[in-house]
């Protein structure tokens, strides 16, 4: 089986900082993996080398067969593999509707569409529709349309985080990396959040890997979990397996022993 | 060697004149983090005030040993009225804007003090020259060099080595640093930082305006004079670092030495070549020569 | 759907010049033409501004494209007015090519410092060029149409026609540029260029891209006014010039391809007008216009339109 993306032997030091420590990782298309560790652990460091955004000092990242370690981020989203942000990332001074124009209006260009010669309105790749009626689409897929007018920077926390996974996702990509999807919103927008994209996912079909401090939603939504640890991975298993094990609770989960139970007595 | 001699005498000179000239500029970007184009203004009005002051100090006879300190006085007395006004009352208000628009404000505050220098002073050239006829000259290698660019060099060296003190041994000067490295947790800790900017801003500029009084005696006074200081400061400031001391001293020794070097064996290349290096840097090494390491920004 | 009405605004414009010239005194058409000149150059600054850099050194392009024109006709002898335009905008479009490679990479300040430095080398350049009659400059022949010489009496409409079309039509392309999703990416680059990257976009790309659109858009506009006036001189690259364009450029705001011409046309205006009652007090005046665009209308004059549009 092929892996959709295989990460191995992936190293990186800042200084004396280990932030990455022979990180091996195969990733089955179509899966939903949850990452979690204390902050420092790792997790970011890991999506930021898969994104490009760092280089690791040693090891190798492949997509699809194809070796993406010193790609640039731009040429990696372009290949399908895209994140969100754990701080979202937005236009601020356009609106909620200007900023998917945005987003679609690369996805035009990058197929190489709407350049300065064509006529006519262009459809999206992916959607078969013009860019206006799949930025409408996009947004009430989201629960957005109410918003659409407004400013990105007026929005609510919980409404910019959807933004920002609605860019993200306005690509189509093949992998989505979503960086803490939850965090900053109130515990009930939490599992909201999360259905919305697993139900995106679920009907365009993709790989997501999502970073999580909140091991109910990790254990609601992952069907794996890869537990981080002083720049290693301590845990590869599925949520029940990989909540209950000793090193997992000792070194990611802490004090919260007894929501943890919880979570896994749910799963 | 004679040649060698003159082309470093000259360098010097005119490295000392640029160092004064972009000392101001630079402090004022390091603490503020502002470009401020009325830095040439301040030199216009130092230049208009120490030889307006001179020439009516000198035309009722008195003594001309004493009108090193009238050239003194006009510098300051610009400095001190103007500045304030400018930063109270106007670039107070603008310090959460962009550095970009900050730098398009301090331009147009610089073309109204060009036509206010007109309306004060007239658009005939004023002359005062007596302060450097007075010194006389000395010989380097066979030429005269006026003694009065010696107190050019003087002036640099005093105001980069007190500059430097201040901040390094005062209580004063350490204040000022943590404002320069963050003026947020500055605030937090409880700096007045509203007041270091007005200080800041006042010094540097009556820095500008000495170096603009100080020169006066050498060139004849016209409107326009700040104009051409400006660029020559930004490339000084830029090559050396912006917000550094030593980057401005570096900067001026560098652009000084280079157009000595030009003036006398290619003098087709001389406004070229200052530029060429400000390009140069900016191109491979935009934080200046005397950069910092740059933060990480995600 | 909102129908673009730029297209007919431009057509219009094209066709009162057309039609009214004849009846405007040649000093007006003057003024009106040396408008659309710069109107270019702050057309080409408008699509930086949306992208939220400001260079200082615009008038790089405006010299460097003057010079072309004028070098043009000093050492092959031409002078037909098209011909000078696009050996204008040619020499700026290359330059700009080349130089948009190191630019490109720069914002805020350094992007303004390093595009002004790059302006002055040019003027030190020239200054000290004896060939090309350093601070004097040169002269211009008096342009031609397609090889005719036009009379005295119409060679000021001739010239503001050919100047209104060019400039017009230049207009209309930047129109269809920012139409496209390049085009479309300036206020995404301001506000969040980490973004636009992992959106999979390059935003280094689009500023080449929009460099070298400005720099040609400056050589036209830099030909057309050498031709105008009939003399090019380095100070046409110093630095105040600059400013004069942003000034332009502030005051018609991003907001449309008209804009920049009329920015540039009141400038004009208020430039002659008051240099003739009193030319100590125009940078006073000047400073202080700009002071207050920025502070109380940094969206340039056209918000003012649409605020009322959407009142």
């Amino acid at each position: 089986m092929n892996p959709i993306l295989d990460a191995r032997g992936l190293n990186k030091n800042f200084g004396a900082v280990t932030a990455a420590s022979d990180i091996n990782v195969a990733v089955e298309k179509d899966s939903v993996v949850g990452l979690i560790g204390t902050n420092g652990a790792g997790k970011t460091t890991f999506i930021n080398m898969i994104t490009g955004y760092l280089k690791p000092d040693r090891g190798a990242i492949h997509y699809e067969g194809r070796d993406i370690t010193r790609l640039p981020p731009r040429d990696i989203t372009r290949l399908g593999i895209c994140r969100s942000f754990q701080i979202p990332q937005l236009y601020s001074s356009l609106t909620v509707r200007e900023n998917m124009h945005v987003a679609l209006g690369i996805v035009l260009r990058n197929a190489g569409l709407g350049g300065f010669f064509s006529t006519g309105e262009p459809r999206v790749p992916g959607y078969d529709a013009p860019v206006s009626e799949v930025a409408e689409r996009i947004l009430e897929r989201f629960g957005l349309t109410q918003y659409r007018d407004q400013n990105a920077q007026v929005l609510p926390g919980g409404v910019r985080k959807l933004l920002d996974i609605a860019l993200t996702m306005a690509a189509k990509p093949r992998i989505l990396l979503l960086d803490e999807p939850t965090s900053g919103v109130s515990s009930e927008e939490k599992f909201g959040i999360m259905e919305m994209v697993m139900g995106a996912v679920k009907a365009e079909g993709a790989t997501v890997l999502f970073v999580e401090h909140d091991m109910e939603v990790v254990a609601r939504f992952a069907q794996r979990v890869l537990a981080f640890y002083d720049g290693r991975i301590i845990a590869d298993a599925p949520p029940q397996a990989a909540l209950a094990d000793p090193e997992v609770r000792r070194y990611v989960v802490g004090g919260e022993l007894h929501r943890m139970d919880e979570a896994a007595a749910r799963a | 060697m004679d040649q060698f001699l003159a082309v470093l005498a000259d360098g010097i000179i005119y490295s000392a004149w640029l160092f004064i000239a972009a000392i101001g500029l630079t402090l004022i970007y390091g603490v503020m983090k502002i470009v401020n184009v009325t830095h040439g203004s301040f030199y216009a009005l130092g230049a208009y005030a120490g030889a307006s002051l001179t020439g009516a100090w000198v035309a009722r006879g008195l003594p001309v040993e004493w009108s090193y300190a009238v050239l003194l006085a006009g510098a300051l007395a610009v400095a001190l009225v103007v500045a304030p006004l400018i930063e109270r009352g106007i670039l107070r208000f603008m310090y959460a804007r962009d550095e970009v628009v900050i730098l398009l404000i301090t331009y147009a505050l610089f073309l109204i003090l060009e036509d206010t220098i007109k309306l004060v002073w007239g658009v005939n050239p004023y002359f005062a020259a007596e302060p450097y006829a007075l010194l006389g000259s000395f010989e380097v290698a066979g030429l005269p060099y006026p003694t009065y660019n010696l107190i050019l060099v003087a002036l640099a060296v005093v105001s980069g080595g007190g500059l430097a003190w201040m901040l390094q041994a005062t209580r004063v000067g350490k204040l000022l640093v943590s404002v320069i490295h963050d003026p947020e947790v500055s605030r937090a800790m409880g700096i007045n930082v509203g007041r270091y900017y007005l200080v800041t801003f006042t010094f540097g500029s009556l820095l500008a305006a000495l170096g603009g009084s100080f020169t006066a005696p050498t060139v004849s006074v016209v409107p326009g004079l700040g104009v051409e200081v400006i660029v020559l400061s930004f490339a000084v400031v830029v090559i050396g670092g912006l917000g550094s001391l030593p980057g401005a001293a570096l900067g001026a020794i560098i652009v000084g030495l280079v157009r000595s070097i030009c003036v006398h064996y290619a003098p087709e290349l001389e406004l070229f070549v200052i530029y060429f290096v400000m390009a140069m840097v900016l191109a491979f090494r935009p934080r200046g020569l005397f950069s910092l390491a740059e933060p990480r920004k995600i | 759907m909102r129908r673009d009405r730029t297209p007919l605004l431009l057509g219009v414009l094209f066709l009162v010049v057309a039609a009214a010239g004849p009846w405007i005194p040649p000093w007006a058409l003057f003024i009106l033409t040396i408008a659309f000149a710069k109107g270019l150059v702050a057309l080409g600054l408008m699509l930086f501004l949306r992208a939220g850099l400001v260079s200082f050194g615009q008038a790089l392009y405006y010299c460097a494209g003057a010079y072309a024109a004028g070098a043009l006709g000093r050492y092959l002898g031409v002078s037909d007015i098209f011909l000078m335009m696009a050996a204008g905008c040619a020499a700026a479009a290359l330059l700009g090519f080349i130089l948009g490679f190191l630019l490109a990479k720069y914002r805020g300040i350094f992007f303004g410092l390093l595009s002004l430095a790059l302006s002055m080398i040019l003027y030190g350049l020239l200054v000290k060029n004896e060939a090309l009659g350093s601070t004097d400059g040169f002269n211009i022949l008096p342009s031609t149409l397609f090889g005719v010489r036009p009379s005295q009496e119409w060679l000021r409409y001739a010239v503001a026609l050919s100047a209104a079309g060019v400039a017009l039509a230049a207009a209309y392309l930047v129109h269809r540029y920012l139409k496209t999703p390049l085009g479309r990416l300036a206020p995404a680059i301001k506000d969040n260029e980490i973004r636009v990257e992992y959106m999979g976009a390059s935003a280094r790309h689009a500023i080449h891209t929009k460099y070298v659109i400005a720099a040609a858009l400056s050589g036209i506009g830099g030909a057309l006014a050498a031709t105008t006036v009939g003399h090019i001189d380095p100070d046409m690259s110093y630095w105040t010039t600059s400013g004069e364009f942003i000034f332009m450029a502030i005051l018609a705001g991003t907001g449309s391809v008209v804009a920049p011409f009329a920015g540039a046309l009141i400038f004009g205006v208020i430039h002659t007008t008051a240099y003739d009652l009193s030319p100590n007090t125009w940078q006073m005046f000047l400073g202080t216009s700009l002071l207050l665009l920025i502070v109380f209308l940094p969206e340039g004059l056209w918000s003012l339109f649409r605020r009322r549009k959407a009142a």
